[in-house]
């Protein structure tokens, strides 16, 4: 009981302190100085360094599905259908949690261990004694470029995702990539595209809050920047299904999935 | 109790009482937990001296300087660095007066991921109007030259030796021509040539500069030759006072007892 009651504070605890974490940064990230060359190098390792790997996830993801549901929708009778299932399942659902998950072991893993090690090793207290926010500089910079460049890979990801998938689709049937793209775009509106975008940029959020208030917060000693990252992953993730969640429930009262 | 060594101090006070001291602490306490590392520590550094705080691992010398540039709130006490209580200082000007206070971390606390140019414009950044004139290439150059590394402006930390990662984090805390110089553990996990090294290079910008130092050791050899004063740190107090000639020879029990502790190293 006593041990519960300890797994329940220590719970809230570290919610509450998460909170103040992201609470902070909104106060932070609009007070000048602005690091914009700090944000854009951050923007570079954090977008430019993923897009090969969300690339590969996101051509194999598109690959994988069409050759999973074919047989079933030959089935039916329904594989002139393929374009508008795949198309709906990748840029709804599939392509941001997919991506938002491969950002979550990348991006969450690095920005915990290298926040990780700079406290551990007093650098973050150099900056701050040279009259440098250090919060500013690393952590509102890494969550900002995290929360922008997260949109981006999704949009990457679903791109080659449904081009995968068009493959599979001219190899195994016979359709053009016009008529292809052409249904695909057809089928998707205003409804399937605003949500998963909005909810990406929630993704992009949730996984650099995470990661920087892991790291920003790791204990002393290597043993503690090995927690930071892996922390930063399992709750990144956590999140992130979460926020799919809540981002589905407000999506189908505003656009009736 | 303390222990009052300084006898043969006494001209040396004197001419002190006439002068302001640039850091003054009164009564600090500081606690984790339940334990209570620094239970009502007093210090004034005056002016172009070099403090040397002694004491054992754990002791909380590392805290008490960390305490002067509030990287550590204290829980109670005085602290006046350059007239301006620090616990009490607003964000702003808290930054300034850091400025004014070089900090020499003991693991150097060079930034990985830049260049030791970058490291070294790094202070700079945010304070151009303090280095208003001056041309920033040339501030580097001199500091860097003021180490002798003038050579590895290009390379990576990770490129370099403990040596040498020492000497480019003092030219980093030399770069904003601070007033006071705060050494958390100068020679820690350097050998003895390198320790003598940068001993020797502390008392040349030490010269140079006239910044006054405040200085965390438990290395005897290295207390020895830059102290003017030593303070002994003991039971989160500063328990004696002195030259080394001075508490060398104390009678006083814990005194004696540490010096043959760390001679015995």
């Amino acid at each position: 009981m006593e041990t519960i009651a300890k797994s329940i504070k220590n719970y809230l605890e570290e919610t509450g302190s998460i909170s103040q974490f992201a609470f902070r940064f909104f106060q932070q990230a609009v007070r000048p100085p602005f690091e914009f060359k700090e944000l854009l190098r951050q923007c570079y390792l954090i977008g430019y360094n993923s897009l090969f790997l969300v690339i590969a996830t996101g051509f194999i993801m598109g690959l994988v599905l069409t050759l999973q549901v074919r047989p079933t929708m030959i089935e039916f009778g329904a594989v002139s259908y393929m374009p508008q299932m795949v198309g709906i399942s990748i840029v709804r659902e599939i392509g941001p949690v997919i991506t938002a998950l491969i950002c979550a072991g990348k991006v969450g893993s690095s920005i915990g261990a290298e926040l990780g090690s700079m406290k551990v090793t007093e650098q973050i207290d150099a900056m701050e004694v040279s009259g440098t926010n250090p919060f500013k500089y690393l952590v509102v910079t890494r969550i900002m470029a995290s929360t922008l460049m997260l949109p981006l890979l999704v949009i990457a990801a679903d791109a080659i995702g449904l081009f995968g998938s068009f493959l599979i689709e001219s190899i195994k049937g016979d359709v053009s990539m016009t008529l292809y793209f052409n249904i695909v775009f057809e089928t998707l509106t205003f409804g399937d595209l605003l949500p998963a975008t909005i909810k990406s940029f929630f993704f992009g959020f949730a996984i650099g809050l995470v990661g920087c208030y892991k790291g920003y917060h790791s204990k002393k000693g290597t043993e503690g920047v090995g927690k930071a990252a892996n922390s930063a992953v399992v709750l990144a993730s956590l999140l992130l299904f979460v926020i799919d969640f809540l981002a589905v429930l407000v999506a189908d009262i505003f656009y009736e999935i | 109790m303390r222990l009052k060594e300084n006898i043969n101090m006494q001209d040396s006070k004197t001419q002190k009482d006439k002068l302001v001291p640039l850091v003054k602490i009164r009564n600090l306490k500081k606690a984790f937990g339940s334990n209570l590392v620094l239970k009502g520590f007093n210090l004034d550094l005056f002016p172009n001296e070099n403090v040397v705080i002694l004491g054992k691992s754990g002791s909380g010398k590392s805290v008490l300087i960390k305490c002067l540039v509030r990287l550590v709130e204290v829980d109670e006490g005085e602290i006046l660095v350059l007239g301006k209580s620090i616990p009490d200082l607003e964000q702003e000007e808290l930054d300034e007066i850091r400025t004014d206070v070089g900090f020499l971390f003991q693991g150097s606390a060079l930034y990985d991921s830049m260049t030791v140019r970058e490291n070294l414009q790094f202070p700079l950044r945010r304070h151009k109007e303090r280095m208003k004139g001056q041309d920033e290439e040339k501030l580097i150059m001199e500091a860097l030259r003021s180490v002798g590394l003038e050579h590895a402006i290009d390379l990576m930390p990770a490129e370099l030796s403990g040596g040498m990662k020492r000497r480019i984090a003092l030219a980093r805390t030399l770069i904003l021509q601070p007033q006071i110089i705060l050494y958390d553990e100068p020679t820690s996990g350097l050998d003895p040539i390198t320790s003598n090294e940068i001993i020797q290079l502390i008392l040349k910008i030490q010269k140079d500069l006239k910044a006054t130092s405040l200085i965390i050791t438990h290395d005897m050899d290295c207390a020895r030759v830059i102290s003017n004063r030593m303070i002994i740190l003991q039971d989160g107090i500063n328990y004696a006072e002195g030259t080394y000639e001075v508490l060398s020879q104390s009678d006083d029990k814990k005194v004696k007892a540490f010096f043959k502790e760390v001679q015995k190293r």
